[in-house]
């Protein structure tokens, strides 16, 4: 039950930060200086980081290494704590982080000997899959609570993605709220007539997601009814941009460059070579 | 504008929910819509709004026959409240949600913002306008999908329980809301004294037929009537009120 709350909760958070981009209500959320950027702006920032943490070569673990900085530079500016990043992100890395966990078993050449520990070829691709991996969710997962859902959608459609495909992204994204907030509802109806009863009973979890997804498709058909009868379309024309065009070109700009260097220069090593 | 003629519903189960309704509702005209539970009042107004589903019978809205080819048209003139407001609110905040019908009829920038700013002072939510809907208490959120409505300007208004989690000094306002909006307004209500504060006339619908249609006065007054049908005299007319 709490645990549904936070979920509500948490995918409600990821809408706050989109206040600035209408001019209003500036500094409830997020920081002052990215918030009048267009959405699309970020989109493309974000499609660039990532494009470049896969370009990285599998056993390149120092050069993939400085593409974190991207990731703290704007983790801080828009003050996002990294235990609730982690909070949210959890089952996501740890999945991605699966993915090389069987390079140690087939590369078992050694790269690196430091006395009696060998490093394989086959732990340096693990340790790269897994970054990689990780650096791609946590880019994505800033996108998502510095533009909000609805700036995400109002990014892509300055893409000229066709709208219906723009629409499902975020019709999926309501249908989780709706699915969330039923569930929250339900749970709390049975808690509430059986008292003292640990969790719910598996006996009745089959009819329990069974009348869920019922539960939840019904509520989802009258969120859909009411969109229509007010004009929707296929198209959802969310916020309008009205912060600064030129400033978000300079931010794209920016980042293009810094990324692009990050991606020829590997920072770490070179500052570890200019230590004594 | 808006003229049913002999009709009649039924949900999947085939079982009929309307039986051979016949109404006319005159251009500015309010309507309140009052029966027990279950009468099928919002089975009705959705009807109307055309997202209830296949009838038999005849239908016309705004001077258009209530069918597919007509929807998107009728449904630019019509404003329905939904008697749960969990279903009418869907976007993250009171004034992205206001803002969703104006902008889908093509109204951007200070026109937009004029209408939902309009709209949310009409209901005192003008405070609460970058608030989160999931943060709302079930009063601020009927009152947010009443501003909804209004936001759109429609020619008609369809309103299921507007009424319901409104506070009494919120529910004057409402009154006085529907009150000075001339259009047509058809109100399916319990709240007899804000139908007797509203409506000019009422209909009375019992198991899915129309059982009276006439002035608000006449029905009201009528103690045998209301108790009949499962309904009681409004609390102003019986002197407890
Ligand atoms: N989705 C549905 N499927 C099948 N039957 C339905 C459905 N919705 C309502 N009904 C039935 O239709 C009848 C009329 O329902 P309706 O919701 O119109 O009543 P109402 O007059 O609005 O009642 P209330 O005052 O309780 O809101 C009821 O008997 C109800 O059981
Ligand atoms: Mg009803």
């Amino acid at each position: 039950m709490s645990k549904l709350k936070k979920a509500i909760q948490d995918i409600h958070l990821s809408d706050v930060s989109q206040k600035g981009q209408r001019g209003r209500g500036r500094g409830e959320a997020g920081s002052g200086a990215e918030i009048s950027l267009h959405p699309l702006a970020y989109l493309l920032v974000t499609f660039f980081y990532l494009l470049l943490v896969v370009s990285f070569s599998k056993y390149d673990l120092s050069g993939l290494l400085s593409m974190v900085l991207y990731l703290l530079i704007l983790g801080i500016g828009r003050e996002i704590r990294l235990r609730e990043a982690l909070r949210h992100t959890w089952p996501v890395l740890l999945l991605v982080s699966m993915v090389g966990i069987a390079n140690p078993f087939v590369e078992r050449e050694i790269c690196w000997q430091w006395g009696e520990v060998g490093i394989s070829y086959g732990i340096i691709s693990m340790l790269t899959l897994m970054l990689k991996g990780i650096f791609c969710v946590m880019a994505s997962y800033l996108l998502v609570m510095g533009t909000g859902m609805e700036g995400i959608c109002l990014g892509l459609r300055s893409l000229h993605l066709p709208k219906e495909l723009v629409a499902v992204v975020f019709l999926i994204y309501r249908y989780l709220i709706v699915l969330l907030k039923e569930a929250e509802r339900m749970v709390l109806a049975y808690k509430l007539r059986a008292p003292g009863q640990k969790g719910i009973h598996f006996k009745v979890w089959g009819s329990f997601l069974g009348l869920l997804l019922l539960r939840s498709m019904d509520r989802a058909q009258t969120v859909y009814e009411s969109m229509l009868l007010r004009g929707y379309q296929g198209e959802i024309r969310g916020r309008e941009f009205r912060g600064s065009k030129g400033r978000s070109v300079a931010y794209v700009c920016l980042w293009a460059v810094a990324l692009f260097f990050l991606r020829v220069v590997p920072v770490f090593e070179l500052v570890g070579a200019l230590l004594p | 504008m808006i003229r049913i003629e002999n009709l009649t519903f039924a949900y999947d189960n085939r079982i009929p929910v309307l039986h051979d309704l016949s109404l006319a509702v005159q251009e500015g005209e309010a309507v309140g819509l009052i029966g027990a539970n279950g009468a099928g009042k919002s089975t009705l107004l959705k009807l109307l709004a055309g997202i209830g589903g296949d009838y038999q019978g005849k239908a016309q809205v705004c001077g258009m026959e209530l069918c597919k080819k007509n929807l998107t048209a009728i449904r630019a003139k019509l404003g329905y409240v939904f008697q749960d407001s969990e279903s009418q609110l869907f976007l993250s905040t009171v004034y992205e949600d206001v803002a969703f019908g104006p902008r889908n009829y093509g109204y951007t920038g200070e026109e937009a913002d004029r209408r939902v700013m309009d709209a949310l002072k009409k209901v005192h939510l003008e405070g609460l306008k970058d608030r989160q809907i999931y943060r709302m208490s079930g009063g601020e959120k009927k009152l947010a999908s009443i501003a909804t409505i209004l936001s759109m300007k429609p020619d008609v208004m369809l309103l299921d329980e507007p009424s319901v989690a409104l506070d009494p000094g919120n529910r004057r306002n409402l009154i006085h809301i529907l009150n000075e909006i001339r259009e047509t307004k058809i109100i399916a209500s319990h709240d007899l004294d804000m139908i007797w504060d509203t409506c000019s006339r009422t209909v009375l619908l019992c198991g899915g037929r129309i059982v009276k249609d006439g002035s608000t006065e006449e029905i009201l007054r009528d103690r045998k009537l209301l108790e009949d049908h499962g309904l009681e005299l409004p609390l102003s007319l019986t002197g407890r009120g």
